[in-house]
């Protein structure tokens, strides 16, 4: 055999062992979920898998830190016809968006879901936080905002719109690089009434009112695409005062005893839960139910309050709701919906941001690039 | 080389009766094919995973079948619509629009042209989302008649019976449903769905017979339900409401006597709700009210568009033609802009630093000069990320720089600098990173200028600035040239930096392309951004061909 004979051959062999690659892709004791990583990921880890871990040691769960972006990724993973990920954590609106586009899985809450103890069927147990046929409610949360103690004088803020006072608060802030929550705060610090919010926001006017309240800032802030970026960006003092969701403030204050502060005032109060993929195949959606039935039940969603200071949405889980796991302080007292956190609270209208969103968001990213 | 004046049969011949020439022409032949061969891996490689996906990209940047494939009967019928009028589509279209996002709806597809046309009209994806959601009511205003008269109604096997007919089929009418699901699903919608829609009924009732079969062709493909169990969609109900008050029909269908003539009959004489379809889909969303959605359903119907490369170039196609977007949607220029300059003045810092560098590591003993070298590729070896968060934490408010600074109190506590989240942190960082893209070929040609030029110049007189500049910087040039190619044309496209410390001030195009393909997913939009950056680039290549000249950029000695 000649040298170019034998290199010929192995050319050959080579393409054709390309063509042959298989998706080796797709083993049902593997699962992918997608969350929002820092500490809202560790109690979903907690809570869920690493117990469901114990009673499946051949599984591997593997935690993908995309949920800001689950829309847009999973529009991409369905136009290439591929879709890697099993399980999705995403907030309200995102979860009626992604129903509405049929990217997620329509599911009989009562079929899928463990009934509460005393029989109550799932669907009566979530009650109100069953926004769309597609959306498995966790938990209850809201955004909003901190500030660095020994930075803000001796005038510590009380009021959401501390974000606009340059005067008494200068320095840098944080906000989320979404327009959700941003606008509402806007429009409210601008003098619109609480309840007029969401029908301004819908006209051109009222963007722009928006949009000319942020433009005061503009210049002033550091935006964030990930929930921990907040609480790091205080720890630093690289900002004064930022936004992020009520949990990662606790974490950040109770856990890791840094010099922040938490203000309930005007907080948006919004569900947060999973979403299944449509379009799984039968063993990989098979173990993703079987993990949603478990980590969604009384206990696990009980559970989870042990790690971070969000309300379960299951409403026999709020009497399970005890003392944090390592420090042991009760849990209460640091959820969004404590009667004596409540006394200003947004609800955020997710059927508004579901239709919106897009729309916003083109706005809001490109008056972020001007 | 032939000569043509020879006579034929004086063509030379080998030894087996072939003529040279084809028998020549036969081994080269083979030669070529072997050689195509060898590359053959390589050259199906670089198409599959490189050509053509990147034509496909380029492509999507005209491609504007959405529309048509989404809305085909409005469409059609608003080809006949003039927006100058001042007037709003005739009741027709307002049919169409129905029967078409009704489908749409049910296949999931509608807030995909919602997004769409987003991007020319802003706030229309809130309508079709929306409008998607009640679209099932107005179908349920027939229906709920419908079964209130004759129980019938309610019944899926009823239905089948009378849509199935008894006589022929009408296949035609089949096939071009599934073709128009196809086109709306972008799937495949072939296979037995045990449905056949009769051609007596596809006469007499149109609209239904084409619901119907849309709806029995999604039931047993998408849905893999059996068709004579599943009661039709709403949409079903609102097109028999349609066929039963056309007066056109009313007489095929008092002749009809197939299979549930008796409940159709005794529907016609019934009083049918009158939809008004104009006033049903505005009260459903008051966008249908709205002129300007119209126009650009209209505008973008066509298969192709510019409206991409117009949106790129911050223009959009408006009532007389090409337009200038309002100024506080203007974006893509001054980018483009932003990004040319801030890549032009990376490309001068890397040249006034580098040169220095080069010219101590071409000079210096080589000991030394190894020292240096190393010194300049051990920030190249390590990752790109590394050294661009490196610089975040130098470079920040309460950062190493600043610290140092105010330390040694050169700058009060309250006036930090602002180095970072801004141009000057994308360019500080550029430059550090594209550095060794300048230094390396600088170095390579430095190295090959004999140092006795500079010698023979200084003993002739020159001093040591004039030897500089009229005897080793002209022979420097082609490495300036190459390094600056490199790095230009690195920094231009460049994008993991600018987002990481660029903040909303120091950002590229390319941050720009980057978020249109994986945030907005307005991938025509990022084709033609890419490809307008790609001409430039050329552009600019070309231009320094014609100036310098490419023949004088060298990479080595």
């Amino acid at each position: 055999m000649t040298f170019k004979t034998t290199l010929m051959i192995g050319t050959a062999l080579t393409a054709v062992a390309g063509m042959a690659l298989a998706d080796a892709h797709g083993m049902a004791d593997e699962m992918t979920i997608v969350s929002w990583g820092g500490a809202y990921q560790a109690s979903q880890i907690g809570a869920y898998s690493d117990p469901y871990l114990e009673m499946h040691p051949e599984m591997t769960i593997i935690y993908d830190e995309s949920s800001a972006e689950a829309v847009a990724k999973l529009r991409a993973m369905n136009e290439a016809g591929n879709i890697t990920w099993d399980l999705v954590d995403v907030e309200a609106a995102d979860a009626i968006r992604l129903c509405d586009e049929g990217l997620a899985m329509e599911v009989d809450h009562d079929e899928i879901l463990a009934a509460a103890d005393d029989g109550t069927d799932a669907s009566d147990d979530f009650g109100d936080s069953i926004v769309s046929d597609c959306f498995i409610p966790q938990i209850v949360f809201s955004t909003t905002m901190g500030y660095r103690t020994d930075l803000v004088g001796d005038t510590p803020p009380t009021s959401i719109c501390a974000i606009f006072d340059l005067e008494t608060y200068p320095g840098q802030r944080s906000l989320n690089r979404r327009p959700i929550a941003n606008m509402e705060w806007a429009l409210l610090c601008d003098g619109v009434a609480k309840d007029d919010i969401y029908d301004v926001l819908a006209t051109e006017e009222g963007q722009a009112q928006a949009f000319a309240k942020l433009d005061t800032i503009k210049d002033s802030v550091v935006w964030w695409t990930a929930g921990a970026e907040t609480p790091q960006l205080l720890a630093d003092g690289e900002v004064v005062m930022g936004s992020t969701y009520n949990g990662r403030l606790f974490s950040a204050i109770a856990e890791q005893d840094q010099p922040i502060g938490m203000l309930w005032d005007a907080q948006m109060l919004d569900f947060d839960g999973w979403i299944i993929p449509e379009g799984l195949p039968e063993d990989r959606l098979a173990r993703v139910l079987d993990f949603v039935h478990f980590a969604t039940d009384t206990q696990r969603l009980a559970d989870q309050a042990k790690f971070i200071s969000y309300g379960p949405a299951r409403a026999s889980s709020a009497p399970l709701v005890g003392n944090h796991g390592t420090l042991g302080i009760p849990m209460a007292e640091h959820m969004p919906t404590d009667p004596a956190n409540a006394s200003n609270v947004f609800v955020t209208q997710y059927d508004f941001w579901a239709d919106y969103r897009d729309d916003l968001d083109a706005k809001f990213q490109s008056w972020l690039a001007q | 080389m032939t000569d043509a004046s020879a006579p034929e049969n004086e063509v030379m011949l080998t030894s087996d009766g072939r003529s040279l020439k084809s028998s020549l022409n036969r081994a080269l032949r083979r030669e070529k094919i072997r050689a195509l061969l060898l590359i053959a891996p390589l050259l199906l490689f670089i198409i599959l995973t490189f050509v053509a996906p990147i034509v496909d990209m380029l492509f999507r940047s005209v491609e504007n079948e959405i529309v048509g494939n989404t809305l085909p009967d409005t469409v059609e019928v608003l080809a006949e619509w003039d927006p100058e009028t001042g007037e709003l589509p005739s009741e027709r279209a307002f049919e169409a629009l129905y029967a078409d996002l009704f489908l749409a709806a049910e296949a999931k597809q509608h807030t995909r042209l919602g997004s769409r046309l987003n991007y020319e009209q802003s706030g229309i994806s809130s309508v079709f989302r929306s409008s998607g959601r009640s679209l099932d009511d107005v179908g349920e205003l027939t229906q709920d008649v419908l079964e209130d008269l004759d129980p019938a109604w309610e019944e899926a096997s009823f239905w089948y019976g009378i849509m199935q007919g008894t006589g022929d089929p009408a296949n035609g009418l089949l096939k071009s449903r599934r073709d128009r699901l196809a086109a709306l699903t972008t799937e495949d919608m072939s296979g037995d769905i045990g449905f056949l829609p009769g051609s007596d009924i596809s006469v007499v009732l149109p609209r239904t017979a084409a619901a119907y079969s849309d709806f029995a062709i999604f039931t047993a493909i998408a849905d893999e339900d059996v068709v004579s169990e599943e009661e039709p969609w709403e949409g079903v109900y609102a097109a028999i409401g349609l066929d039963l008050q056309d007066p056109a029909l009313r007489e095929g269908i008092l002749a009809y006597d197939g299979p549930g003539a008796a409940q159709l009959n005794a529907a016609l004489e019934a009083e049918l709700p009158v939809i008004n379809y104009r006033e049903a889909m505005i009260e459903i969303d008051d966008g249908w009210a709205d002129l300007s959605n119209w126009e650009v359903i209209k505008t973008y119907s066509p298969r192709y568009t510019d409206g991409y490369f117009l949106n790129a170039i911050d223009m959009r196609n408006g009532a007389d033609g090409a337009e200038w977007r309002p100024e506080n949607e203007q974006l893509y220029l001054t980018l483009f802009l932003r990004t040319m300059l801030m890549s032009l003045a990376i490309t001068f810092s890397c040249i006034l630093l580098g040169y220095p560098i080069a010219w101590l590591m071409a000079n210096l003993p080589a000991r030394s000069a190894n020292l240096l070298m190393i010194l300049v590729l051990l920030p190249f070896w390590t990752s790109l990320l590394v050294r661009t968060s490196a610089w975040k934490v130098l470079l920040q408010q309460q950062g190493v720089i600043n610290d140092l600074l105010v330390g040694i109190g050169l700058l009060d506590d309250a006036n930090r600098l602002v180095m970072i989240n801004n141009a000057t942190g994308t360019i500080i960082a550029m430059t550090h990173i594209l550095l060794p893209f300048m230094v390396l070929p600088l170095y390579s040609v430095l190295k090959t200028i004999p140092p006795s030029y500079l010698r023979a110049a200084k003993s002739l007189g020159a001093t040591d600035w004039t030897a500089f500049w009229r005897v080793y910087f002209p022979q420097s040039v082609p490495g300036i040239g190459a390094g600056s190619i490199l790095v230009f044309i690195t920094a231009i496209g460049y994008y993991i930096t600018p987002e990481i410390v660029g903040g909303t001030k120091g950002v590229f195009i390319s941050n720009r392309i980057a978020f249109h393909i994986s945030s907005s997913l307005n991938w025509g939009l990022a084709a033609a951004l890419g490809a307008i950056l790609l001409t430039l680039v050329l552009a600019l290549y070309w231009v320094y061909d014609r100036l310098v000249g490419i023949d004088n950029v060298k990479l080595g000695g």
